[in-house]
């Protein structure tokens, strides 16, 4: 792996809060074209690691590079929303990028298409329901057109039919040139996705392995326990 | 009883009349009110939002002080732009004693510290679940700043009227500082005191009928104007 490749490099990274470890001494680089998909238990530290990589949170101890911050997006585990119509959220991303109409509303439009919310687009964005929110928060990410593109459960609130469609989207995102970072508790989900897995257990890297090596045999006791837990 | 008869009586005839000294008071404290709270506006809701979305040294200080001054009697305030304006005061060159300039500026300075408090407050509010999103998107400070006042704009409209609505009802403040001379400074609430001291006590209650017909008026339009907003969406 050389270090042109690596699009994200973490070293040594840790992260204290209140007294607590919630990384703790990580170290993770990503190349370019990656589907990573870090997994582990609650609170393992999945959603933190996603932020620290992001420069959402600010580390206590470690490096990080990574590319510029217009050059990533970020599905937050809880998105936010802004007080004001659907394609207005997606609009408001678009001007930060330095978008200018009307090519900002076209555009606004298609990817709120693209993520099956068309029909809602006038309607304000506090009033979705869960997983429509997820989508309009995906349709924002994607509006930054990012080279490396974090997503935290982003499925999560999702009816099967609706998650299929999102891994459709990431996938084609990917096919795009984007690397994916990305987190799920649907191990049949991680297999679809992942090139690569991150198993976290209490802020540590316990296994970074390809998929096919991962699931085939985890080693550490417990990626076994998270894995067998799905079997029950 | 018949104290309230009396002034609902000659309320409605002076209204009815067109009574040109009313008209010209009334519009003085529209006037001198709507500025105050505009100059209040102006820096109260940046004040307030650089204080809710930044860190440093002295800032729980300056927001337990700006908490406290939203309670300061106007009459103090009052005092304190008097000496200001006053010959040998420090802006005593601007001649602004006994003109609506000089109680546009007591009155601002008395609800500065209400829209800033308020502000800093709602800003932070407002802004707590968006802050990793806004992080993640690379916003700068200003971006953040105006992005959360669009966020709170109803919010930071009811802290408005609160502020306009201390400032039209004050009187320590508009009789120190204007002296509620009769044709030049003279507002509502300075007309009601002289009335009340002179024992008309029909017209002073008269007046404060109209002044909260007025504050009424102006809360129904700002309310009216929130809704066709929010009717935009479907
Ligand atoms: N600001 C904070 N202060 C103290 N503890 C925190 C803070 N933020 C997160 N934590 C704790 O750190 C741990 C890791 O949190 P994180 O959100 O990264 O977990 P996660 O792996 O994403 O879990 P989940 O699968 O439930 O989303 C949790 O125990 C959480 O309670
Ligand atoms: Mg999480």
């Amino acid at each position: 792996m050389s270090d042109v490749a690596k699009l994200l490099d973490l070293v040594g990274v840790s992260v204290k809060r209140d007294g607590a470890t919630l990384l703790a001494n990580v170290s993770l680089a990503v190349s370019h074209g990656e589907r990573l998909v870090v997994l582990g238990a609650n609170g393992a530290g999945k959603s933190t690691l996603l932020k620290v990589a992001n420069g959402v949170l600010v580390t206590d101890a470690g490096q990080i590079s990574a590319p510029p911050r217009a050059r990533q997006a970020h599905v937050l585990q809880r998105p936010a929303v802004l007080a004001r119509s659907v394609v207005d959220n997606v609009r408001f991303v678009l001007s930060l990028r330095g978008c200018a109409e009307p090519e900002r509303s076209a555009r606004a439009r298609w990817m709120l298409s693209m993520c099956d919310l068309e029909s809602h687009q006038h309607r304000h964005a506090q009033t979705l329901s869960g997983g429509e929110r997820q989508r309009l928060a995906l349709a924002c990410a994607w509006a930054s057109e990012p080279d490396l593109l974090f997503a935290d459960e982003p499925t999560a609130n999702l009816a099967p039919s609706s998650a299929a469609a999102i891994e459709r989207l990431l996938l084609h995102l990917h096919e795009a040139g984007c690397t994916l970072v990305m987190t799920t508790h649907n191990v049949a989900q991680a297999r679809r996705m992942a090139t690569r897995i991150v198993f976290l257990d209490s802020g540590r890297v316990v296994e970074d392995r390809s998929a096919a090596d991962f699931f085939s045999c985890p080693v550490s006791l417990a990626a076994r326990a998270y894995l067998d837990g799905e079997r029950l | 009883m018949s104290v309230f008869g009396d002034a609902l009586a000659s309320a409605s005839a002076m209204l009815a009349a067109g009574d040109a000294t009313l008209a010209e008071i009334t519009l003085l404290s529209l006037r001198v009110s709507a500025s105050a709270t505009l100059v209040g506006a102006l820096l109260g809701l940046p004040l307030g939002a650089w204080a809710a979305l930044t860190r440093w040294r002295g800032r729980q200080a300056v927001i337990v002080m700006l908490n406290a001054a939203m309670g300061l009697p106007p009459v103090v305030v009052g005092l304190v732009v008097y000496l200001l304006l006053s010959r040998s005061g420090p802006l005593g060159s601007l001649a602004w004693l006994f003109t609506p300039a000089g109680m546009i500026l007591a009155q601002a300075v008395l609800i500065f510290p209400i829209i800033a408090a308020l502000t800093r407050q709602t800003i932070e509010d407002v802004h707590a679940p968006l802050a990793e999103w806004l992080t993640s998107l690379g916003v700068t400070t200003t971006q953040r700043v105006m992005t959360l006042l669009y966020e709170a704009r109803f919010s930071l409209a009811v802290v408005m009227l609160a502020g306009f609505g201390r400032a039209i009802a004050e009187v320590g403040a508009v009789m120190v500082v204007g002296g509620n001379i009769a044709g030049s400074t003279r507002v509502m609430t300075t007309t009601i005191a002289l009335e009340t001291s002179k024992g008309d006590l029909p017209l002073a209650l008269a007046l404060g009928m109209l002044l909260l017909a007025l504050v009424l008026l102006v809360s129904g339009v700002a309310q009216a104007l929130k809704r066709w907003l929010e009717s935009r969406y479907v």
